[in-house]
């Protein structure tokens, strides 16, 4: 039998696990082997110690918070690209859709907006610094400087693709640039710019770290690279899995919104 | 008499004619049907009565009134595919209409107004025989059941012509037989003046009251594009002796295959 006609059946749960279980053992059998060289080795921690370390982060209570410090982080880190991703998609749904909707907007706004697009974010981190200090403001700022100009010309783009025959159809129904852009563009729209905030999570979560790590007192980046100072390897790796894994839940929650509010967007295709 | 008038128009893309001279009147209540070879402006006909398109010269005018240059709610359309709102189930479709004039800000109706567009559009969808499928949205519906309810969306509006570009051109032959039972039946029922671009000589048969044959009857090698299609035939069709437009019939056959 051909290998593309071959699925997995019933070992398949078991094969999505199992690259998972193969990094954990390497991992444990090489921790092993240092600690048998090193009993004080703090590149490979054992399982043991991290699970000290998880212990320590999600009880010890932070002095200016007195919540646990690992709360604290989540909520500090959670907060901010909340808040980015938010503006983000509030900018990028409007510049998106006047873009694509609106020929005379486009012809105005979309080759700044591409030009916009390709500054790199980090680089005018120093000027977000300058500008907000090292407030709050500063690290929203990295991730909606960062995560805007996509959303906005995904948006243009998806707006455009509308096939022109529903447009005409909308306009011999009666309505007006407003209602079509309300009752067409929008819900056309929408469940497209999910899908392309999705993509820009591992964006946004970079541009978040980034700015953590560079100005702040607390939240996820900062705790890791605040950590690296001291090797402390044993709070940096739950951390990091720990990231991954809201990311990875931000992204199945957007998933399952685009399915329960957009009901008709997978059957379209 | 005279519901559109059509005064020499031409319509030219650069040095590219597409369509010559087109002189017509169509009265009201009259089913046009256009065809004619690919690419001599059929389409680009029914576009100029759509608005979406304006012609290079000459004028079009419905009801004594020129026409407007954009589309609006005069002239209903239904594509061959498209037309749809994936968004919306099948009734929420033949809503959208009634909803876009009652509600000139959110393009939404609630509570009692609601009920009675309901109604009325549940009305609709009846007649074009989709009543038990007026929660489905419409990529659950087939390519006929989808036409029909492009064509009830359309005739919710009342338009003073309908245009159907196409409309059967990709449904398999018992459902087009369908559709033009459906199709002549609202025509006389509403009293419809319709315009039908095909490219099935029978069905332009069968369906028009008029048949309106597009061709380039001028041709210069050097430069093809020089000279535009130009209405070659234009006959009336008596929906009563059906059987006597053999001769004709012959006739139109010869001028498409050229």
């Amino acid at each position: 039998m051909r290998l593309i006609n071959l699925d997995a059946g019933r070992f398949s749960p078991l094969l999505k696990i199992l690259p998972f279980v193969i990094l954990g053992l390497i991992y444990w059998i090489a921790a092993d082997a240092r600690h048998a060289a090193n009993p004080d080795d703090k590149l490979l921690p054992t399982f043991e110690v991290i699970a000290d370390a998880v212990v320590m982060m999600t009880t010890e209570v932070d002095e200016l918070t007195e919540e646990p410090i690992l709360f604290t982080d989540t909520v500090a880190s959670l907060k901010r690209i909340g808040e980015g991703l938010g503006i983000s998609v509030i900018i990028g749904l409007f510049f998106g859709i006047i873009q694509g909707t609106l020929p005379i907007v486009r012809s105005l706004l979309s080759p700044f907006s591409a030009a916009i697009s390709l500054i790199p974010p980090i680089a005018i981190l120093p000027i977000l610094l300058i500008i907000f200090g090292l407030e709050e403001p500063a690290k929203v700022a990295l991730i909606v400087i960062g995560v805007t100009p996509f959303l906005i010309r995904d948006t243009q783009q998806r707006a455009l693709e509308i096939p022109e025959e529903l447009l005409i159809k909308v306009q011999t129904l009666g309505a007006s640039t407003w209602q079509i852009i309300l009752r067409v563009v929008l819900p056309h729209v929408l469940p497209r710019l999910l899908d392309a905030l999705r993509l820009s999570l591992g964006a946004a979560w970079l541009f978040l770290i980034t700015a953590e790590a560079i100005a702040s007192s607390e939240g996820l980046g900062y705790r890791i690279f605040l950590m690296r100072r001291y090797m402390e390897m044993d709070v940096i790796f739950p951390y990091v899995i720990w990231i991954t894994f809201l990311a990875y839940m931000m992204d199945l929650m957007l998933a399952i919104l685009i399915r329960k509010a957009f009901p008709w967007y997978r059957k379209e295709k | 008499m005279s519901y559109l008038q059509i005064r020499n128009v031409w319509k030219t893309y650069g040095d590219n004619v597409v369509l010559e001279k087109i002189n017509l009147t169509i009265a009201q209540g009259e089913f046009c049907t256009l065809i004619g070879p690919s690419g001599c402006g059929k389409s680009t006909f029914l576009r100029m009565l759509m608005g979406q398109d304006t012609p290079s010269k000459g004028s079009i005018l419905l009801d004594g009134k020129p026409i407007s240059n954009e589309p609006d709610s005069d002239r209903g359309v239904v594509f061959q595919k498209y037309a749809l709102f994936p968004h919306l189930k099948a009734l929420e479709n033949v809503m959208l209409g009634l909803e876009m004039e009652k509600s000139p800000l959110l393009g939404k109706v609630f509570g009692a107004t609601r009920r009675k567009m309901k109604a009325e559009a549940m009305e609709m969808l009846e007649s074009v025989g989709l009543a038990h499928s007026a929660d489905k949205y419409p990529s659950e519906l087939s390519g006929g059941m989808q036409q029909r309810l492009s064509i009830a969306q359309a005739l919710v509006k009342k338009p003073k012509i309908l245009l159907l570009d196409e409309p059967f051109g990709a449904l398999d032959p018992g459902s087009k037989a369908d559709m033009h039972v459906l199709v002549q039946g609202l025509w006389k029922k509403y009293g419809l003046t319709i315009f039908m671009v095909t490219h099935d000589v029978k069905e332009a048969f069968e369906l028009g009251t008029r048949l309106l044959v597009f061709d380039k009857v001028r041709n210069d090698p050097h430069s093809p594009n020089a000279f535009g299609a130009i209405i070659v035939n234009d006959i009336k069709l008596d929906k009563n002796k059906q059987k006597n437009m053999g001769e004709d019939h012959v006739g139109i056959n010869e001028t498409i295959s050229e």
